[in-house]
């Protein structure tokens, strides 16, 4: 691991256009190839934080940097340039159900295409060996020709990994990976993340609720609370009690500073 | 376990779909044959059709105050014929309604009667009623009450069929025949659906009715028909406004009345 | 008056409101008799009657097949065919209204969507036969005008469905897709497209029983189909024909009912 930051936080805020404040003057810098987890309760920001990297979501004020340059202005061509470099996984998985998972999984290759071929759904051979491959990696390669609704979530979670690696990402962004799963698949989807993040280096940012595979999958864990960074440490630093003080409710937190 | 399955030839070559994708080509070619579909002549013929849309944009605004009796006698075609079909339905609906009776057989006539009715397009109904009972409003009322009873009586059997059984139960522990089990614990379950989708099919009875005149069943269909045939398209603009404007106006009504009921 | 309590004040309010809605349910349904002459019926009625139902029970079998072309099966598989193409058509058409008309949450859009959907309504409201009666001036009288009056009068309804489709659509899949780095035709063809077509094809479907419906009647007008010889029993008052072509119609519509059902069960 290098201490070169592949993604930098400076002074970022974000209000939404109904007013509500999203995020309030992030600074942050994570380093290449590390597995960063963000703890919070619903409505902190995670997801805010997550999106404001592959620009799914736009920022008010501050800057971000990618591999050094700054994504805020990006349009166009170049903004699908830095999208494709980054894979996301979601809560929901977000597959086409009545599709199959073959084409599922080509869909994550869609930006290394020109429209009209894509459309055609002209894939070269190569990438369709690659499809097969990065199903085979997720233990799913049995399941190529099935119908996406045919699959059990986390059968579908993993599909959604290998549709991610198909864009050969630099940067993985899970948000929530497991919230919608059981505690079996669970286990097998974070170790698919960890393996990506192992074995071809690439930078996994995490949205966890649990604060357990936090502290077992992740180098690094942060947290948000209203919007703010409030927590930042190595594995190695945190502490079950920490992690407990993250998830108070600030009504509780401001109570008790008020008694004291 | 992880290896990819191999296709059967049907499913690599994805032939249900290829043969569903041709039977579909072929319907589609075999239909327009059928009904004689000729682009060529319809883009030739073109201007024709402009001509008479740009006659149609010149509204005849005088024309105006002649319209408004015959779209009130519309409005009332449409209140009087869409209650009386309602007040039909009532019956017929509960002896469809699944919880209510047991009798397999007698709710599967019922159901047959009901489903024959709702095959029936309206303005046939309203050619036949012009034959029974003569031209005039009368033909009218006739048809959409037989068209709102097919309609109204599915919507309320289908509505009764959602009731909470608790109560029924309660009231049949109580002692009470079918009368009483249909006046306590089902017509206030009910009540406000009923009400709406009387209100619903009010809506959509006003729509049919504005062309049922066109056959001589009353309204302002009489008049659009008259316009037409004397080419006066300028009339037909005003009628087809004050038509747009009239169910603009039930619509709206009927809407808010119906979300305040539900 | 100040020392009513409340619940009187409200139980007063409560009477008077119903006394309020009974009031102006009562005015207008006198209104609405008024203007329904009763009066008018025709002394034959009753004979009539008896003689259509004489006819229905009575049906002239003869003219079922007769290989001129102008008999029922003839004229009831075209007017399939006019329900069959007008819906086709008019679904392709209705694909960019719907985009039109579906709100998707980004308030910049709203005047779009509230243009739209005031466009589908205009064309809702626009009455079939007329439609079909302007066709014809433009292609003569015929099926193809049955087909081209479809086409646009089913637009109002499909596009107003479909563009509710779009609006209740599960997103996920098109953000995927976007975040992946693929652009708007991309995200279209590959998540768009295949969350909503099984719901279009649906209400496609639906669409056709309505048409299979409303085709049999533009023959009224001239437009092709089963509705001309149908008006034209009826007027000349042959009631065996007319009760053979209520069979036909009955037993056509009921079909189609029955086979569209099923496909769209299959597809849900």
């Amino acid at each position: 691991m290098t201490d070169e930051p592949i993604i930098e936080f400076k002074h970022v805020s974000k209000t939404y256009q109904n007013g509500t404040l999203g995020l309030k003057d992030i600074n942050l810098s994570i380093p290449k190839g590390q597995f960063l987890v963000v703890v919070g309760l619903s409505g902190a920001g995670k997801s805010t934080l997550m999106r404001t990297i592959n620009r799914m979501h736009d920022i008010s004020t501050g800057d971000i940097r990618v591999d050094g340059e700054s994504i805020v202005h990006l349009k166009g061509k170049e903004l699908r340039g830095l999208r494709r470099s980054i894979g996301m996984i979601f809560q929901n998985f977000n597959l086409v159900k009545r599709s199959s998972v073959q084409r599922n999984v080509l869909s994550g290759r869609v930006g290394y295409y020109s429209t009209w071929k894509s459309t055609l759904g002209l894939f070269s051979k190569d990438d369709k060996q690659k499809a097969i491959e990065a199903l085979q990696r997720v233990g799913l390669g049995e399941k190529l020709y099935s119908r996406a609704d045919e699959l059990s979530g986390g059968q579908q979670q993993r599909v959604a990994i290998a549709r991610a690696f198909m864009q050969d990402p630099k940067i993985v962004l899970a948000d929530e990976p497991i919230a919608s799963l059981d505690p079996l698949t669970t286990e097998s989807v974070m170790d698919d993340l960890k393996r990506l993040n192992e074995e071809f280096h690439i930078t996994v940012i995490v949205n966890l609720h649990s604060v357990s595979l936090a502290q077992r999958f992740a180098d690094r864990i942060i947290g948000l609370r209203d919007g703010e960074l409030v927590y930042d440490e190595p594995i190695s630093k945190v502490t079950e009690k920490d992690l407990e003080a993250i998830y108070q409710p600030v009504s509780i937190v401001k109570k008790s500073e008020v008694q004291a | 376990m992880n290896i990819v399955p191999t296709r059967t030839f049907a499913q690599k070559y994805h032939v249900k779909t290829i043969a569903w994708l041709t039977l579909f080509v072929l319907l589609v070619i075999g239909t327009a044959k059928m009904t004689g579909v000729d682009f060529v002549m319809f883009f030739a013929n073109f201007g024709q059709f402009v001509v008479l849309l740009q006659q149609m944009a010149k509204p005849d605004w005088q024309y105006t105050s002649l319209v408004v009796q015959p779209i009130l006698e519309t409005i009332q075609m449409a209140l009087i014929g869409t209650t009386v079909g309602t007040l039909v339905a009532i019956p017929f609906s509960v002896l469809a309604a699944r919880n209510i009776v047991k009798n397999k057989f007698l709710r599967g006539i019922i159901r047959f009667i009901l489903n024959l009715v709702r095959t029936l397009p309206d303005l046939m109904l309203a050619a036949l009623f012009v034959a029974i009972v003569g031209i005039g409003p009368v033909a009218g009322v006739f048809t959409l009450a037989i068209f709102s009873f097919g309609m109204i009586s599915k919507l309320f059997y289908e509505a009764i069929e959602t009731i909470d059984e608790g109560p029924l139960e309660a009231l049949q522990a109580a002692g009470a025949n079918k009368t009483q089990l249909v006046v306590f614990a089902v017509i206030p379950q009910v009540f406000n659906y009923f009400v709406s989708y009387f209100l619903y099919t009010f809506e959509i009875n006003v729509r049919a009715s504005t062309v049922l005149g066109y056959l001589g069943a009353g309204g302002i269909g009489v008049y659009l028909q008259r316009s037409l045939d004397q080419f006066a398209y300028g009339q037909t603009a005003i009628i087809i406004l004050g038509i747009l404007v009239v169910v603009l106006i039930i619509d709206g009504v009927s809407n808010t009345l119906r979300e305040r009921l539900l | 008056m100040k020392q009513l309590t409340v619940s009187q004040t409200s139980l007063r309010s409560k009477r008077y409101k119903w006394l309020f809605w009974l009031v102006i349910i009562a005015v207008i349904y006198i209104w609405g008799i008024t203007g329904v002459q009763f009066t008018g019926i025709k002394d034959s009625a009753g004979e009539v009657s008896r003689s259509i139902a004489y006819g229905i029970f009575h049906p002239d079998w003869k003219y079922v097949y007769d290989g001129s072309g102008e008999d029922l099966v003839s004229l009831i598989l075209q007017t399939i065919a006019m329900a069959f193409l007008g819906t086709f058509i008019s679904a392709i058409l209705s694909v960019p209204f719907a985009f039109w008309a579906a709100r998707t949450g980004k308030p910049r859009f709203h005047i779009r969507s509230t243009s739209g959907k005031l466009v589908l309504t205009l064309i809702r409201t626009f009455p079939e036969i007329v439609l079909a009666i302007m066709f014809i001036k433009a292609v003569g009288p015929g099926s193809f005008a049955g087909v081209l009056a479809v086409s646009i009068h089913s637009i109002g309804m499909l596009g107003k469905l479909f563009s509710e489709s779009i609006e209740n659509m599960d997103f996920g899949p098109s953000e995927a897709l976007m975040s992946s780095g693929g652009n708007r035709s991309q995200t279209l063809v590959f998540a768009t497209l295949p969350t909503v077509l099984p719901e279009f094809l649906s209400y496609t479907l639906y669409r056709f029983e309505i048409a299979v419906r409303s085709a049999s009647i533009l023959g009224m007008v001239g437009a092709g189909g089963i509705g001309t010889p149908l008006l034209f029993a009826i007027q000349t008052r042959t009631w065996s024909r007319v009760g053979i072509i209520l069979l036909g119609i009955i037993i056509t519509v009921t079909l189609i009912d029955f086979i569209s059902g099923t496909l769209r069960k299959r597809l849900v």
